[in-house]
């Protein structure tokens, strides 16, 4: 069985009379990627700011692999390692000496190898300000990563990367949790969620609202998928048959069915499409996202 | 030791790369010392006396007063030294190693201005160089330490500039630059002991250039070294890693403290 790699108990902190987070319980095992999901103001900072050192619990208890953020910040910094949302360097910094840097902080050798993985070679000399957003991004997960920490913590890492770049950092942070890393990433993208972690908490209003891996949590909403149904004869249009069939209003080619039961109502499509002497050209069954499912929980009917 | 040494180098070098800082560090000194010199001693040929000495202090004031605070308040609002204080980063060389580099800056300056015053401009080369040393690393630590608190205090970039003039405008008036101290009336002169330039002229004339000083030299070398002390202690302690430390801001008025060096220096000196 898997240790824990992070524990954060009955966490409270709260600003003045505000309750910015209240009474949060979450354990990430080693080697997990843990996604925090929640709207803005939901308590995601403060959680990953306590989380990092920067600010002090007013209540209960964070323990990452034995280290207390609040307390222990000279253990801390070689604990975990933290991509943040903001730049985080100097606008005159060039990637050669940002790790001459940090290396030297942590008092580790440079491990200038991580600019040819994350591409940032011909940049090495480059002033920060002068990189692009998707190479910003990069250097500052290498300054994340750079000294080998068994917990990362990854605050919106892929905001405002073109698909390219994303797709890079998704295969870094997958390649890391092979090697045993434990990845805590806050994130407004839920596709990135669904695809990457292995479980996520959304959070509102401080609260955990829901806790489990992203096909728990689709599970456990309304669970109504969505039928695309797209014929040669459109010998769909005006029946009856089906009491909740409608033309897709993007995509009028298509007609939609959101059902609870999909298999059942697949083959009693497919059977009227028969009895018509219709053809079928295409056929999706879309389950609900892990997007749909979060404004489910944010905007509850 | 290591890690203090390269951020130190690093530092060093952004002095020069920053466009900023390289204007208040080297452009500015520079070409005021220059028009001051081919235009100031054509008008009162007495200011050549003091180029040297008023220009060092002029360096000293833009690097620190003009050119560090910004440092400080950009480095909070852009997550700078929340990412250093994450990589054990400590407070002491997040506020120490600029205060050095720039130190080393005005150093550099001041070596030119010392160098070429005389040769170009008429200007005094100072008598006695360590007299002289002793003074500018005076003069530089009291300005880097007022301008760290400033730099530590301020909300944001529009209050370092109002803070930054309030030290900055001052001492080029009434500081002993452009006139002597002991020429200006009992009430201004008061208010000209608050400044650490006052102290400086002062202590230029005797240890630089076997002149009667204004006030006691001891006295007012003490009141500098003093005031950077008290002024860095209390940027240490009023020193935040992030705008939200709204409890560091409240306890800003605390920064007024370090006036109590310079204020003693005014009542007995």
């Amino acid at each position: 069985m898997k240790q824990t790699a992070v524990l954060i108990k009955n966490f409270v902190k709260k600003y003045g009379d505000f309750t910015a987070v209240d009474d949060l319980n979450i354990e990430v095992k080693q080697g997990e990627i843990f996604g925090l999901l929640g709207p803005n103001g939901a308590g995601k900072t403060s959680t990953l700011e306590c989380l990092e050192g920067l600010r002090t619990p007013t209540m209960g208890e964070i323990d990452i692999l034995g280290v207390n953020p609040a307390k222990d910040g000279g253990e801390l910094k070689n604990t975990i390692g933290v991509q943040l949302q903001s730049s985080g360097l100097p606008a005159s910094i060039t990637p050669h000496e940002a790790i001459n840097l940090f290396s030297a902080y942590h008092n580790i050798k440079p491990n200038y190898s991580l600019l040819k993985k994350l591409d940032l070679v011909e940049k090495q000399n480059t002033e920060y300000c002068m990189l692009s957003g998707g190479q910003q991004r990069r250097l500052s997960l290498i300054m994340a990563i750079l000294h080998n920490p068994p917990v990362i913590i990854l605050d919106e890492p892929t905001s405002g990367l073109d698909v390219r770049s994303r797709a890079a950092l998704h295969g870094i942070m997958l390649g890391l949790k092979s090697k045993g890393t434990t990845i805590i990433i806050a994130t407004h993208d839920m596709a990135e969620a669904e695809k990457l972690a292995d479980r996520v908490a959304v959070l509102l209003k401080g609260k955990v609202v829901a806790l489990g891996t992203p096909k728990e949590l689709t599970a456990s909403g309304s669970n109504i998928s969505r039928i695309s149904i797209r014929t040669t004869l459109n010998c769909l249009v005006g029946t009856t048959e089906f009491k909740d069939l409608e033309p897709d209003p993007v995509n009028q080619e298509y007609f939609m069915l959101f059902s609870k039961e999909p298999g059942a109502d697949v083959i009693k499509i497919l059977d009227y499409i028969k009895y018509k002497h219709d053809e079928l050209i295409d056929l999706r069954i879309e389950r609900p996202s892990l997007e749909e499912r979060f404004l489910e929980l944010i905007n509850p009917i | 030791m290591k890690a203090f040494i390269t951020h130190f180098v690093f530092d060093l070098k952004v002095g020069l790369r920053d466009k900023t800082l390289l204007l208040m560090n080297y452009l500015l000194p520079l070409g005021f010392y220059v028009m001051m010199g081919l235009v100031m001693t054509k008008i009162n040929p007495g200011f050549a006396e003091n180029l040297v000495q008023a220009m060092t202090v002029f360096t000293i004031l833009a690097g620190t007063a003009l050119g560090m605070p910004n440092i400080i308040v950009s480095g909070r609002e852009l997550g700078i030294f929340r990412s250093y204080k994450i990589n054990g980063v400590p407070a002491i060389s997040i506020l120490g190693i600029p205060a050095l580099s720039g130190i080393i800056h005005a150093l550099i300056v001041t070596t030119i201005i010392v160098i070429t015053g005389p040769l170009f401009f008429g200007g005094i080369m100072p008598k006695n160089l360590l007299g002289f040393l002793i003074v500018f690393f005076a003069m530089a630590i009291a300005a880097t330490g007022l301008a760290l608190l400033i730099g530590v205090i301020s909300k944001d970039s529009r209050m370092t500039v109002l803070w930054s003039q309030l030290l900055f405008l001052p001492s080029m008036l009434i500081g002993g630059l452009m006139m002597p101290s002991n020429i200006l009336p009992a009430s201004v002169s008061f208010f000209a002991k608050l400044l650490p330039s006052t102290y400086a002229m002062s202590a230029f004339k005797s240890l630089a250039y076997d002149q009667p000083a204004d006030y006691n030299v001891g006295g007012s070398l003490a009141v500098l070294f003093a005031g950077g002390l008290v002024s860095f202690l209390l940027a240490l302690y009023l020193f935040k890693w992030d705008n939200n430390d709204v409890s560091k801001f409240k306890k800003s008025a605390l920064a007024l403290l370090a006036l109590l060096p310079y204020l003693v220096g005014a009542i007995f000196l």
